[in-house]
């Protein structure tokens, strides 16, 4: 169905091709999961599928690329459209119309498809992808799960025979990204679709896939396997997987399911031991850095949270949780001072953030925001780092300084733009730690980071929580939450529904257990560190 | 069981009413606005437009302006009768206040600052302000009442690249107001100042930033849907069609304005509009076969529509017709000021104008606002 032949494809203006070389041929009716590092061009080969790459995007490709018999080379995306439906990281970037019928429609208008046939059509997906209810609805009101399923129905309209998804369920709570690969999953059985998705929540996806393609970056040759193949030798691999690897099972488990099978021996040998107890020294007499005391925040007519107490201490990480519009961004940014509460009081080190001036708010509290990039705005890296440093009224150097610490492979002349999203992150949390706030804040930091950068996060979290600051982390990932928190706090409906240490809450939760706690239940493991460290190399 | 294409108002199945049929009628309702300067009679098509709106208008975010535009019109009122106060030339002899005045040289004759305020002219710029509220009104209905997506889908296709761009405008708004407050959020976190010309300087690169990098997304996206298929017709006929289209709207324009206004003389406008429309059409659909493009449920045009159209064009008619025939009370005088009279017809055909509220089709449910679907649910 796809073929890819010796392609190369180098953008205007780059040293470097973004892919050498590669060659792949993805049989119809295949899921296939494409993982790498961000940067290492996911993206590009994604969009080369349906000629976005180069006709839109400029550059060269060498080679060949076909679809279904199709070359992209003498047609555009537009031409391919019956065949071919691309559904693009953000799905709200990519919608047309303002209500949720009309753009399952729009492709089909375009394609010039008989009215009757459009009208048969729009019912049938919104049966199979579970949006009947939603069809009046405008887009902006719909959540995100339900946008990423508009999006594959606006473009499964035109009965395309290729689906290709970038990181569909990276910005989705797990009960969301659930939804979203249960229709993906039943467009493959039921309808014989070839699916391409790029994700780097492995531990999500995996288990779904027919084939993997490893795209290595930097010129290396793809890797295209079967996923336990690929995973055997893979440096980067879900929990579940590394559990299989460091217990020695054969074959690998790709899914909870088939670890828990395979777990009996593990469980039994793990009796008696402990996990490693994750508290912070001195635990209840540490100086409270945020204190929210029944905080309401209302838009309007809908109440976004209905009475928050809660508090936040210096060493503590807190990894706060719940699905998406829950009110977990509202409560960060309460807590700089965005936010006017309706009732109740929120002070950081004893002042209400809202009466701060920025220039006064930076020393005692900072947030990185959903989307890093929002917090940067110079030409440079070096430019962005002397800009931060005059922000923070700081030493001239500081920002570098904490910089080259956070992410040492960051150059000076680099546009801030050109980074890679990881590395972007680091920028701005480095801006943000330029004013030393003892609080930190932020919202979502691993969407889109890849597992070599989400560890090294990890590190750098640990480590300003060692050195006394309080962080906050607003996430869906649970296995960075279970790495990383001392702490978890689950909201739900503005409310909090949990909060404890985060061995605790997390085993007990079906929808926010790591894969380790899914597999080693009813012992309350977490993570493949904490098994390993148990066992100190005994073998199983 | 009745023909659903003759059916009105609670009997017809619940759907949306065409968006050029409320245009048609809040258009009437305007022009029969433009045509008299009666305090009564404008205050009452306000309150037509506020009847049928408060009955028939969806629950969207775009529905909620009718509220703006009638503060706008409230505003338009104060800033007539202050220019009046300030600058207008005195009317009558029923002096109010005496306010201070300065003289102005002889070549400035016509203009004055302060000096007497009269009742008369007071009355005037009332009159005129609430005229432009009016029509300001009418067409704050027409946008509450008309989804302009939907409107801008019973655009022919050769109007559909423009109709597409305004579309692509229209959801940008709404985004370009949630990235300026992103970006100012972001100067908070980062110690800088949100207020003043610096933080609106600062601010603006990485807005349009922002609203060009969407674009080029949105652009990808609706080429990769399939936007842009042509059915291979030749450049020459497409520019003909260009033409013809330019040409007739131009006229279409310039008849209307001759009908519209009340100092041109009427034989000039009709024959212009027609002749202008026919010519459109012929761009239009010169044009239209180069598009493969169909269209998913186009709103019908039934007899709801043509009644409601037809309730706000005689609306217009009538006041037009008592305006040539200077009908008592059309008009208000107010040199010598006089208490306006309520002429019967003219209220009759606003009674007719308010009709709509009753024989518009419903919404589908999901879409009336919330006070609506209780009351039914209670009902």
């Amino acid at each position: 169905m796809i073929e890819f032949e010796n392609v190369s494809i180098t953008y205007a203006g780059a040293d470097s091709p973004v892919l050498v070389n590669a060659s792949v041929s993805i049989p119809e009716g295949e899921l296939v999961l494409v993982v790498g590092r961000t940067g290492s061009g996911k993206t590009t080969f994604l969009r080369a599928i349906n000629g976005l790459v180069p006709h839109f995007t400029g550059g060269t490709l060498s080679g060949r690329v076909t679809i279904d018999g199709r070359d992209t080379a003498t047609h555009p995306p537009r031409e391919l459209a019956d065949l071919v439906g691309i559904v693009p990281q953000d799905p709200m970037s990519g919608f047309v119309t303002d209500t949720v019928e009309d753009e399952l429609a729009y492709g089909m208008e375009c394609l010039g498809i008989a009215p009757e046939v459009m009208r048969r059509r729009v019912e049938e997906t919104l049966d199979l992808l579970g949006l009947a209810e939603l069809r009046h609805r405008a887009l902006l009101s719909l959540s995100g799960g339900q946008r990423q399923r508009v999006a594959i129905g606006a473009v499964l309209t035109s009965h395309p025979k290729v689906l290709v998804l970038d990181e569909p369920t990276s910005a989705l709570d797990p009960g969301a990204a659930e939804e979203v690969l249960a229709a993906l999953q039943r467009l493959v059985h039921d309808l014989g679709i070839t699916v391409v998705l790029a994700e780097h929540r492995l531990e999500r996806v995996v288990q779904y896939a027919d084939r993997m393609i490893v795209i290595p970056g930097a010129g290396e040759p793809l890797v295209y396997g079967t996923p336990a193949d690929v995973m055997r030798l893979a440096p980067i691999a879900p929990p579940v997987v590394e559990l299989g690897r460091l217990a020695g099972w054969s074959p690998l488990p790709l899914s909870v399911r088939d670890a828990r099978r395979a777990a009996g021996p593990l469980r039994d040998l793990l009796i008696g031991r402990t996990p490693p107890l994750r508290v912070v020294d001195g635990g209840q007499s540490r100086e409270e850095l945020a204190v929210t005391e029944n905080l309401v925040v209302r838009y309007g007519t809908f109440t976004a949270l209905r009475g928050v107490t809660t508090s936040i201490r210096r060493g503590e990480i807190v990894a706060l949780m719940g699905r998406n519009g829950a009110g977990k961004s509202t409560l960060l940014s309460s807590l700089v001072g965005l936010r006017s509460t309706t009732t109740g009081a929120v002070s950081t080190s004893g002042h209400d953030p809202r009466t701060l001036k920025p220039r006064e708010l930076v020393h005692s509290v900072g947030l990185v925001p959903q989307d890093p990039g929002d917090l940067l705005e110079a030409t440079s890296v070096a430019d962005e780092c002397r800009a931060a440093d005059h922000d923070a009224e700081a030493e001239p150097g500081t920002t570098r300084a904490l910089l080259a610490l956070l992410a040492p492979d960051v150059h000076d002349g680099t546009h801030p733009r050109d980074l890679s999203e990881g590395q972007r992150l680091l920028l701005a949390l480095a801006v943000v730690l330029a004013a030393r706030p003892p609080l930190l804040l932020l919202d979502e930091p691993t969407r889109g980071l890849d597992y070599p950068t989400k560890s090294r996060l990890v590190t750098v979290l640990s480590d300003l929580a060692d050195a006394g600051h309080g962080v906050v982390l607003a996430t869906h990932d649970v296995e960075l939450a279970a790495e990383v928190a001392t702490r978890v706090m689950v909201i739900a409906d503005g409310e909090i529904v949990a909060d404890g240490p985060t061995s605790a809450v997390l085993v007990s939760s079906p929808m926010f257990a790591p894969q380790v706690a899914k597999v080693l239940a009813p012992e309350p493991w977490l993570t493949v560190t904490d098994v390993a460290s148990a066992l100190d190399g005994e073998a199983v | 069981m009745t023909d659903q294409r003759f059916a009105l108002g609670a009997a017809a199945i619940p759907r949306w009413l065409h968006p050029g049929a409320w245009w048609a009628w809040a258009l009437g309702l305007a022009a029969a606005a433009s045509r008299t300067t009666n305090p009564l009679l404008l205050i009452l098509i306000v309150c037509c437009a506020a009847i049928v709106v408060s009955a028939r208008k969806p629950d969207a975010p775009w529905a909620r302006s009718f509220g703006f535009f009638l503060r706008l019109g409230v505003v338009i009122i104060i800033v007539r009768v202050l220019a009046q106060i300030i600058f207008g030339a005195s009317l009558g002899t029923t002096v109010i206040v005496n306010a201070p005045g300065i003289a102005l040289p002889d070549w400035f004759a016509g203009v004055r600052l302060g000096g007497e305020i009269t009742l008369e002219s007071l009355l005037f710029a009332l009159f005129d302000g609430l005229r432009l509220a009016a029509i300001i009104a009418c067409v704050g209905a027409a946008n509450s009442l008309a989804s302009p997506s939907r409107l801008l889908k019973s655009v022919p296709a050769a109007l559909y690249e423009v109709g597409v761009s305004v579309v692509v405008a229209l959801t940008f708004a709404p985004q370009l107001v949630s990235d300026v407050s992103r970006v100012s959020t972001a100067r908070r976190l980062r110690g800088r100042t949100t207020h003043g010309i610096r933080a609106i300087a600062g601010s603006t690169v990485p807005v349009f930033e922002g609203a060009l990098e969407r674009s080029v997304l949105l652009a990808a996206a609706m080429d990769s849907r399939g936007y842009g298929r042509t059915a291979g017709i030749s450049s020459s006929v497409r520019r003909v069609a260009s033409g013809f289209l330019l040409l007739g709207l131009v006229a279409a324009c310039i008849g209307t304005y001759a009908m519209v206004s009340a100092g041109s003389p009427a034989l000039l406008g009709l024959p212009l509009l027609a002749v202008g429309i026919a010519v459109s059409i012929l761009g239009i659909t010169m044009a239209a076969r180069r598009s493969v493009r169909t269209r998913y449920r186009p709103d019908p045009w039934w007899l709801a529509e043509w009644l409601v159209a037809a309730a706000g064009l005689c609306t217009a008619a009538v006041f037009t017709w008592a305006t040539w025939s200077h009908l008592a009370g059309i008009d208000t005088p107010t040199d010598p000021a006089r208490w306006p009279l309520l002429p019967l017809i003219p209220v009759l055909a606003l009674v007719l104008a308010a009709s709509p509220a009753i024989i518009a089709p419903r919404l589908p449910q999901a879409l009336r606002p919330v006070h609506v679907r209780e009351e039914a649910a209670v009902a």
